[in-house]
């Protein structure tokens, strides 16, 4: 199965393939019928009013959450066929970076970075210890290993817990938010870091982010996530300046239009709060 | 990887010194440390009342405890209380003519087996019985043949 | 997060049984992941020093002062009787049976459990579990293991220092202040405390209340919701719920010990 998959991939072929897909929580349908490719290579941003279903898609993704229906392929890989010893080699070739890091607080800086590697090879400890040690450089805090993530400040933190996501060398990295709560400047080093990664590691990344402006420069393509599906896509710059006044209003960050200002209750068409 | 070997020497530390703690209590305040070694050889002894002996009661020679009562039974025939002992092997050089009574230590105190050694040149082994024995001297009988007496004192 | 989860709604009856289930999942769950590797025990030493090690100030303090407070009143209610010569025997059953390990244990879940369930409550908060999910690290094996473990081992350990200290608080006390004597004092001791019933059966207590704190430290934890109040509540519901179940434990294996 796997092998005659494989082969039929061309480099061409979009790693990721989500086709009609639907994700109900309770009574509330969080996605409905959402469709994409997303092509090898690749830097492409879910964006979207908070609550509309774009981490949702990602969890998807990395297989956390099940479709009700629809599929995701990656790598011509079902996700959501896949049993829990599969989706457990599947996400040696995913790398997450969440909210806020999420960088383990009772191990130091070397120990997070070395998870990923202790708990997936057996490498010997010395190349353990090389490993971990070019990745601390690649992200520049070379001479922090033996620090604990409370006594970095927010943007190392955040760079730490990017060396850790891509410590494994992954095909794709799907970010959470990823300059949420940064400094300009660190928010410059993520962004350099996760464009140069994506270019030398020939990885393909999927941001989630409500920040417009953070990102429009990094990104290749958008999809717009609003009332459970995606309700515009394109590059950045064409979504600016886009026609629709759905996302015109939140690509442009207007009080006024089809999003409203006040909550509505289950049932209504738009979301705004989970 | 040097902080994490403090941590570790750390909680060496703490297991050696919970393991030290046990050990101490073990011995020092409890019977353990009073255990009789491995080798021991058991006697026995009947009496006609044994007061309130226990199980694990001491085994004394002059006050020194050399063993301690093993168990105690009933003989359905004679109704005499047989009293098995464990008496370390350390002392395996008591006459067979030992005599054995129960004592207590102090007024209240708890019961226990004082042997008197006799000076028989056989010595006591394995599974021997001690023939000369002294009853539990029991508190109320006393009292009673103490009233008894003093009432017949004043009836004369 | 202002939705209500309705699935979660539970009846008086089966909310409880219902979570004394889970619990037991997450107990075998737990043990499934034991492996004896290296890591493992690192995680677990480290572990035994964060949890036992740092409680063993406040355990022999704690212990040293039972000790002393349980020698004033014996000797009181013996001296009645003349018998204030017995007191290391009631010190001693007292200690070994039940206020060694029933102290040490809610002492053990006051400080030692409540941190671990803030703990983890507090990783799950941050997204740490998450991530370790996203890693394909079982959590369960990762983080709620070794703390387990560690209580595991640590309970018992501390009694046994609890009960060290309190004797010897008893004997600075009774021999000390008191002028009682020495010999005496050791001699009963070491007649009247059964290694078999009173120190045995006090270690197998200590085991258990060292289990039960844990168990419901790290599940409580695991399963608090992600919030400030959420771990709160949970850190709460660990010291309430590891105290009864103590004392409940303790009276059942009491019952069926002796």
């Amino acid at each position: 199965m796997d092998e005659s998959g494989n082969n039929s991939i061309k480099a061409d072929d979009p790693i990721i393939r989500i086709r009609d897909l639907v994700f109900c929580r309770g009574r509330r349908t969080i996605l409905d019928g959402v469709s994409m490719d997303i092509q090898r290579g690749s830097i492409v941003a879910f964006m979207g009013p908070s609550g509309a279903g774009k981490t949702t898609i990602l969890r998807l993704i990395s297989g956390q959450l099940r479709p009700d229906e629809g599929t995701i392929e990656i790598n011509g890989q079902l996700i959501s066929a896949m049993s829990d010893r599969e989706l457990k080699l599947f996400r040696r070739d995913i790398g997450v970076l969440l909210q806020d890091g999420a960088l383990f607080t009772d191990l130091t800086v070397f120990e997070n970075i070395a998870t990923p590697i202790r708990e997936h090879t057996s490498l010997p400890e010395p190349l353990v210890r090389r490993v971990v040690m070019s990745k601390l450089s690649a992200v520049g805090l070379g001479g922090t290993e033996d620090r604990m993530p409370h006594e970095l400040s927010g943007g190392m933190a955040r760079r730490i817990a990017f060396a850790r996501s891509v410590v494994l060398d992954p095909d794709i990295m799907l970010y959470d938010e990823p300059l949420t709560g940064l400094d300009p400047i660190a928010v410059s080093t993520i962004r350099r870091l996760m464009r140069e990664t994506n270019n030398a590691l020939g990885l393909t990344s999927v941001i989630v982010t409500h920040n417009v402006n953070q990102i429009s420069n990094l990104v290749d393509y958008c999809y717009i996530i609003a009332s459970s599906r995606i309700a515009g896509e394109g590059a950045p710059r064409d979504l600016i300046d886009s026609s629709d006044p759905g996302v015109s209003q939140f690509m442009n960050g207007r009080v006024e239009g089809p999003i409203p200002f006040h909550y509505e209750p289950p049932g209504a068409p738009w979301r705004l709060l989970d | 990887m040097r902080a994490n070997y403090k941590v570790e020497f750390a909680s060496g530390v703490f297991l050696l010194l919970g393991i030290a703690a046990l050990i101490w209590l073990a011995t020092r305040a409890t019977d353990y440390g009073q255990e009789l070694g491995k080798e021991t050889y058991t006697i026995s002894a009947r009496f006609t009342n044994i007061g309130d002996l226990r199980d694990r009661a001491p085994v004394k020679i002059g006050g020194v405890t050399v063993g301690m009562v093993e168990s105690v039974e009933l003989d359905p025939v004679t109704f005499e209380a047989i009293v098995h002992m464990k008496v370390s092997s350390r002392f395996n050089e008591i006459p067979s003519d030992t005599g054995a009574s129960v004592f207590t230590s102090g007024v209240l105190g708890d019961r226990y087996i004082g042997l008197e050694p006799g000076g028989a040149p056989d010595m006591l082994t394995n599974g021997d019985e001690l023939f000369i024995t002294q009853s539990a001297l029991v508190l109320e009988q006393i009292i009673g043949k103490y009233l008894f007496n003093a009432g017949s004192d004043k009836e004369e | 997060m202002s939705k209500v989860n309705l699935e979660n709604r539970t009846g008086v009856i089966s909310g409880p049984v219902s979570q004394a289930g889970q619990c037991l999942l997450f107990l075998f769950r737990m043990l499934a992941g034991i492996r004896f590797s290296l890591t493992q025990i690192q995680t677990v030493m480290q572990q035994t020093y964060l949890i036992g090690a740092r409680s063993l100030v406040i355990i022999m303090i704690c212990g040293f002062f039972v000790g002393m407070v349980l020698s004033l009143q014996a000797i009181n209610a013996l001296e009645q009787f003349g018998a204030s010569d017995q007191v290391s025997v009631l010190v001693g059953k007292s200690l070994f049976r039940e206020l060694g390990p029933v102290l040490t244990a809610l002492l053990f879940a006051g400080r030692a459990g409540t941190s671990i369930t803030a703990e983890i409550g507090l990783m799950k908060a941050t997204n740490q579990i998450e991530a370790m999910e996203l890693m394909a690290i079982d959590p369960i094996h990762r983080i709620a293991l070794p703390r387990f473990a560690a209580g595991l081992i640590s309970v018992p350990l501390l009694t046994a220092m609890f009960n060290a200290m309190a004797i010897l608080g008893s004997v600075v006390f009774s021999i000390g202040v008191m002028d009682l004597d020495s010999g005496i004092f050791w001699s009963k001791l070491q007649t009247s405390i059964y290694f078999q019933k009173d120190f045995i059966g006090g270690v197998w207590k200590s085991f258990v209340f060292g289990g039960t704190v844990s168990l419901i430290a790290v599940y409580f934890g695991y399963s608090a919701r992600p919030t400030g109040a959420g771990v709160g509540t949970a850190t709460t519901n660990t010291v309430v719920l590891s105290s009864v179940l103590i004392l409940i434990f303790d009276f059942i294996m009491t019952s069926f010990l002796t």
